[in-house]
């Protein structure tokens, strides 16, 4: 019973963290007109690069789905990117679970963009597990931020 | 980078002297027993050579270190220059406290070295042991911990675990961008040395029962997927051993060295793959959607135990090397991690993840008799000392502000006892705890 609030209120976090980083990103990108759109940084500001994921899964939340289906929009009117998926976990598991870990969370945004329609040769996934914190730190917020998938172009 | 070459002994030879006495309550230790004074005991610098100081210090601490001992500091000893073939003045060795007197003698042998040792048990004035060995002057530390294991092996009745390695991850840089290199030590962090240069990150080094090999999972250059690597430890020579599309990782070998056991990832799924070292056939072990990793053989070869999220959460499982006959042997709360079955059979540790945090453990093989033995923010990856009474793990602290949390190498043994941090020159992750180094 005691766990299950604790995940809510995880979730909870996340969303929190996710909408608000989203409309900075906007406030962002409405101040500065300097992105050239089809860039990297375009597809970081205005996009958004990353999901995140709730504590031990690898299940495509909601607000993940929104971020994937502007990357699958841009990735279709910029096809000459290539992308590589980097699955990604917060450091509250072992490390070679959270290889396996990481693997499946990159490897569930790659079939959803697959799904909307971006060709599987364009899409491959690396696995870090908890070795490339993003951001570094040892809390709820920093663990939230690091359950993630990070759409890399190259 | 290069290891000493083998030991060349012309030696164990045990020194007579008098008859050797059976065991008594005063130089021995029942190590079962749910508490114990550790065994008082001298150790002389050895006479005869510069090295012969060296080698006692080398001597005092791996004893001491176990915590089985306490080591009586040389300058309370009363008796000095100690002959290392006569019987010692007992009374005064009884008068420092002492239980056990350790002496030596090094000399020069045709370009070798020649140490005597007796162990006196100074409680009944007998020899309890003594041997003598020759060999090369370089392999003096290796001579001390073999000494050190005779002692141990004498007062305890259990074999030593001095005359070992230790391969680990060296973590040096930024927490965001950590730098993850093998190294290799000394047991007691003497003899540091690297065996990947840093330039992508490596992880998991396990040892060949010959400690000639090493295998480990790096990531390879410009980011592409980590694969399990075989190298050799003298030549630096290294092989891909998971050439597969997908990731290959969590490596470990057969009690034999014949095999290895690794997890494959294949669209975002990880099952258990044995590949025969020398033939590199490859056989599946497991075909399950969930994540199955960390596998390791038990001490006959003939089980493998895994942990696997078949059951929704993370648990511990044994099935029979070839795979099949899946059982699950964890039921406490929590998850179950890094399964490491003892070379000596009788029990597997792991890492537990619970609500309170990270705890390593033990159990017996059926899953029974579950017992922690430390605990913390993180404590992770057990790995067993050859004779199955000492661990291993590491133990992270938490990061802030940026700054990676501290990561170190902890001793315990199997009753949680003696629980003591194990010098290494970086931060250091994954120890690997080698056998006996082949004499």
């Amino acid at each position: 019973m005691r766990m299950i609030k604790a995940l809510t209120a995880i979730a909870a976090m996340v969303l929190i963290a996710a909408c608000s980083s989203n409309s900075d990103q906007q406030q962002a990108a409405a101040a500065t007109t300097t992105v050239t759109p089809g860039s990297v940084a375009d597809f970081r500001q205005n996009v958004g690069d990353r999901v995140f994921f709730d504590t031990d899964m690898s299940t495509v939340n909601d607000q993940g789905r929104q971020t994937l289906n502007r990357q699958a929009e841009w990735l279709k009117k910029y096809s000459n990117y290539q992308v590589t998926i980097e699955g990604h976990c917060d450091e509250r598991g072992t490390r070679e679970y959270n290889l396996a870990l990481g693997e499946r969370r990159a490897n569930a945004a790659r079939q959803y963009l697959i799904g909307q329609g971006i060709p599987a040769a364009r899409l491959k996934t690396i696995s870090y597990g908890k070795e490339r914190p993003d951001p570094v730190g040892s809390d709820e917020a920093a663990w939230a931020r690091n359950r993630r998938a990070v759409s890399a172009l190259q | 980078m290069k290891l000493p070459r083998r030991l060349t002994m012309m030696g164990g030879v045990a020194l007579a002297a008098g008859t050797t006495m059976p065991a008594r309550a005063q130089l021995t230790i029942d190590m079962t027993r749910p508490s114990f004074e550790p065994v008082p005991i001298a150790i002389v610098d050895f006479k005869g050579d510069a090295v012969g100081a060296q080698m006692a210090g080398v001597i005092r601490n791996d004893l001491q270190n176990s915590g089985l001992f306490r080591v009586i500091p040389p300058g309370s000893y009363i008796q000095q220059n100690v002959d290392a073939t006569a019987p010692p003045q007992f009374p005064s060795w009884r008068q420092v406290g002492a239980a056990g007197l350790v002496v030596g003698q090094v000399a020069s042998s045709g370009g070798n070295i020649k140490v005597d040792f007796r162990l006196w048990d100074v409680v009944v004035g007998q020899q309890a042991t003594g041997l003598s060995f020759t060999s090369q002057p370089s392999n003096w530390r290796r001579l001390a911990h073999i000494i050190a294991d005779a002692i141990y092996k004498r007062v305890t009745g259990e074999e030593g675990y001095f005359d070992t390695r230790v391969a680990y991850v060296s973590e040096s840089g930024p927490g965001n961008n950590r730098t993850k290199r093998i190294a290799i030590m000394d047991q007691d962090g003497a003899n540091n040395r690297y065996i990947t240069d840093g330039r992508t990150i490596a992880l998991t080094p396990r040892f060949s029962p010959t400690l000639q090999e090493i295998v480990y999972m790096a990531y390879g250059e410009n980011n592409t997927p980590p694969r399990v690597y075989l190298q050799n430890v003298d030549s630096g020579r290294r092989e891909l051993l998971g050439n597969f599309p997908g990731m290959s990782f969590a490596p470990r070998f057969s009690p034999d060295g014949t095999k290895v056991v690794m997890s494959i990832s294949a669209d975002g799924n990880s099952d258990l793959y044995e590949m025969d070292v020398r033939g590199r056939q490859l056989r599946r072990l497991t075909n399950t959607p969930a994540i199955d990793t960390s596998p390791c053989y038990s001490n006959d070869g003939s089980q493998i135990v895994f942990n696997s999220d078949r059951g929704g959460a993370q648990q511990l499982y044994v099935m029979s090397a070839g795979g099949g006959g899946e059982r699950r042997i964890s039921f406490g709360e929590g998850r179950y991690a890094t399964p490491v079955w003892s070379p000596r059979g009788d029990f597997i540790a792991f890492t537990k993840i619970s609500s309170g945090g990270f705890g390593i453990g033990v159990m017996r093989p059926d899953g029974s008799g579950e017992r922690m033995l430390s605990s913390g923010f993180l404590v992770e990856g057990p790995t067993w000392a050859p004779n199955g009474r000492v661990l291993m793990f590491f133990r992270g602290q938490p990061s802030g502000a940026g700054r990676a949390g501290a990561v170190t190498i902890h001793q315990v043994d199997i009753t949680g006892r003696f629980e003591r941090q194990v010098p290494t020159p970086t931060d250091a992750s994954d120890p690997a705890w080698s056998p006996l180094i082949p004499q």
